[in-house]
């Protein structure tokens, strides 16, 4: 069972304005089962003539089965989109709109207890799986390659640069996963530092983290016991002044835990190798399987 | 969004929460009127967006009309310089004139959401009148908390849990529960980030009055809210951050620093900042031109960061997606011929239609060095810091 998405993902693209639009051609392009759009006032049209529109998740999912949503409508509509989608009975939900009212996320994250759902995001890159083609989101495809090393971030075009570190020393990836920059998110880095340990496509993970709140240490607190596979991570913000927002919703020096350095010796006690500088993540990747 | 303590304090009034009589001045003898319609002691408060105003000299409790006079001229149109102002300080607009209040107990009050518990909480504590982040550091104990639950609310019994475990007398533990649960509805109807009563005081005949507070309204929730919307001021901003959200561009100015950033994402960002340390110097400022930005986001970008005076190198990092390289290198282009910036620049670009941002840049007369790295970026910084030391 691969990470989060695999061949079986039947992707339905919520939101088709011009991101949404620009971002779905792009995924079609890289090969991904794009089976059903929903955008209010365009059903019964069809998404490049191939893919049916709908004005609702739960007629997309009735009707094509997908079974994967990515979430690209504007922030005001965004937390409802989510519930529309968890009542749509979708496995995964990959929220890419950013600036999602932190109370709307609350409530969310609430309603979303007990349900089958998995979120992913908001205000993230989404997912990317090159051994099965999908690209859930916005990671351009042309700078992943087929590979063993799994990925996870708070950032996105940071996790570009990773990728690109990678490439540069041969390796490529097995699973790409943006998490988000938002303070309130789903799917945590705990949760998929499990997957890629469980991942048999997996044999290192890089974790990129960054100042603001404390998913960091609980992610080092996993891997002290759960994790045997090598984790080579970077933690950003180092050079940040406290109380002033870095961009990120959640890239905020609000106490001593939020500090990059807490972060860094949090994983270090875990037995993960961080990088002293973000532009080492791939020759130290290369030091630990090269 | 910051608002100003007299906001704050008319928002608390809104939703029924106990304010000193008083009222906001602009000038010294509007604050006089007001004194002597209160009557008696008041105290004088500069309005500006930054803590410490007290040790600052922004806070002063006088005893007459003529001395709210004085006070207040001695406040107003005069730079205040807090540990949480830019070294320059920031230049008070207006002061709160209020009653000074007898005061017997000095307690803390808070709302706020707790990314780890997801929900908002409510925190309370006896050490009122100091800073919470030192009662957090020393006495963590000191501090109560009470969660709401993200789809009931705050139930009134665990307001009334908080209002007992803060050692209220019994007359007045519900209306203090009363004042909880109304700043929780403030907090969440008005989308906050937080809303802080400090100090929340007892006073000598046995009120329970907000005597200074702080609210900090949500900007991705304030398309709901027009009128909060409207509660902006301005004055209290960076300037040049100011300029930078006008274009959509995210910058903080950080201090001491000579190398100017301008990158494309906020991970990325931080992370150049952070390589800059790396090469040996601080970086002067976070700019992330968001992942779309255009010819014109980045040429204004640029005239910020050139607009800062202790730049002396430029470090751009811009992966390009939706971001086209090209035009960001004529938006760089036009805006260093257009200010005459001849600061070296170290340019890392990748991406969408980097090899034609390059070219541009190499054959633009500007002083480039290229990189196609993260550490290569590091690597080309060092040495121009090295030439300019030089």
């Amino acid at each position: 069972m691969s990470v989060l998405v695999g061949p079986d993902t039947r992707l339905l693209v919520q939101g088709l304005g011009r991101d949404g639009s620009f971002q779905s051609s792009r995924a079609r392009e890289y090969g991904v089962n794009m089976v059903a759009g929903v955008h209010p006032g365009r059903g019964g049209q069809k998404f490049e003539n191939a893919v049916p529109i709908f004005e609702s998740a739960s007629e997309a999912v009735d009707r094509t089965g997908a079974n994967v949503g990515v979430i690209f409508v504007p922030a005001p509509f965004a937390a409802d989109a989510i519930i529309e989608q968890v009542d749509a009975g979708l496995d995964l939900i990959v929220t890419i709109t950013e600036h999602v009212p932190v109370l709307d996320m609350v409530k969310v994250l609430a309603y979303l207890e007990g349900k089958k759902t998995r979120l992913i995001g908001p205000n993230c890159p989404g997912i990317i799986q090159p051994s099965s083609r999908v690209k859930v989101g916005i990671i351009p495809a042309n700078i992943v390659q087929e590979g063993r090393i799994g990925v996870v971030s708070r950032s996105g075009t940071l996790t570009y640069e990773a990728i690109a570190q990678l490439s540069q020393y041969g390796m490529g990836e097995s699973t790409c996963v943006g998490i988000g920059g938002d303070p309130l998110h789903g799917t945590t880095f705990t949760d998929v530092l499990e997957m890629f340990e469980n991942d048999p496509d997996t044999d290192a993970i890089v974790l990129i983290g960054e100042i603001g709140g404390t998913r960091e240490q609980s992610a080092a607190e996993f891997i002290k016991t759960g994790v045997t596979k090598p984790v080579v991570a970077a933690i950003v913000g180092q050079t940040a002044p406290p109380g002033k927002r870095m961009g990120h919703a959640g890239a905020i020096v609000t106490g001593k835990a939020a500090l990059a350095s807490e972060k860094i010796d949090a994983l270090r006690n875990a037995g993960a190798h961080v990088v002293n500088s973000p532009a080492y993540i791939g020759r130290q990747m290369r030091d630990l399987i090269g | 969004m910051k608002i100003h303590e007299y906001q704050a304090r008319q928002l608390l009034a809104d939703y029924g929460v106990p304010v000193p009589r008083g009222e906001v001045a602009d000038t010294s003898r509007d604050a006089r009127r007001i004194a002597e319609d209160i009557g008696g002691p008041v105290v004088v408060k500069a309005q500006v967006h930054a803590g410490g105003r007290g040790k600052a000299g922004g806070v002063k409790v006088v005893g007459t009309p003529l001395e709210a006079e004085n006070a207040a001229a001695s406040i107003l149109g005069r730079p205040l310089v807090t540990p949480q102002t830019p070294p320059g300080g920031v230049v008070p607009r207006k002061v709160m004139v209020a009653e000074a209040a007898q005061i017997e107990r000095e307690l803390f009050l808070a709302a706020l959401v707790d990314g780890e518990a997801r929900a908002p909480v409510v925190m309370a504590s006896t050490e009122g009148g100091v800073e919470i982040e030192e009662v957090a550091e020393n006495n963590p104990d000191k501090i109560i908390r009470v969660e709401a639950d993200p789809l009931v609310g705050l139930s009134p019994y665990r307001a009334r849990a908080l209002s007992v475990k803060l050692g209220l007398p019994t007359n007045l533990v519900h209306p203090a529960a009363d004042l909880i649960g109304n700043l929780y509805r403030l907090f969440t109807e008005k989308d906050c980030t937080l809303v802080e009563i400090n100090p929340l005081v007892v006073t000598v005949d046995g009120r329970i009055i907000a005597l200074d507070a702080k609210i900090e309204l949500e900007d991705d929730a304030l398309f709901r809210h027009p009128d909060l919307a409207r509660l902006h001021d301005p004055d209290q901003d960076d300037e040049h951050e100011l300029r930078a959200a006008r274009a959509g561009l995210s910058y903080v100015k950080l201090e001491g620093g000579r190398v100017g950033c301008m990158v494309n994402g906020a991970g990325l960002a931080m992370a150049t900042m952070d390589i800059t340390r790396w090469a040996g110097a601080e970086p002067a400022n976070f700019l992330d031109v968001g992942g779309s930005a255009s010819e014109d986001a980045i040429a204004e970008a640029f005239r910020i960061i050139v607009s800062d005076p202790e730049v002396e190198a430029i470090l751009v990092n811009l992966f390009g997606g939706i971001l086209r390289t090209d035009g960001a290198a004529r938006g760089i282009i036009a805006a260093a011929q257009e200010t005459g910036a001849d600061l070296p620049i170290v340019v890392s670009m990748r991406g969408t239609n980097a090899e034609e941002g390059r070219r541009l840049l190499a054959e633009s007369g500007l002083e480039v060095t290229s990189a196609d790295s993260l550490s290569g970026a590091a690597d080309a910084l060092r040495e121009v810091l090295g030439d300019a030391a030089r």
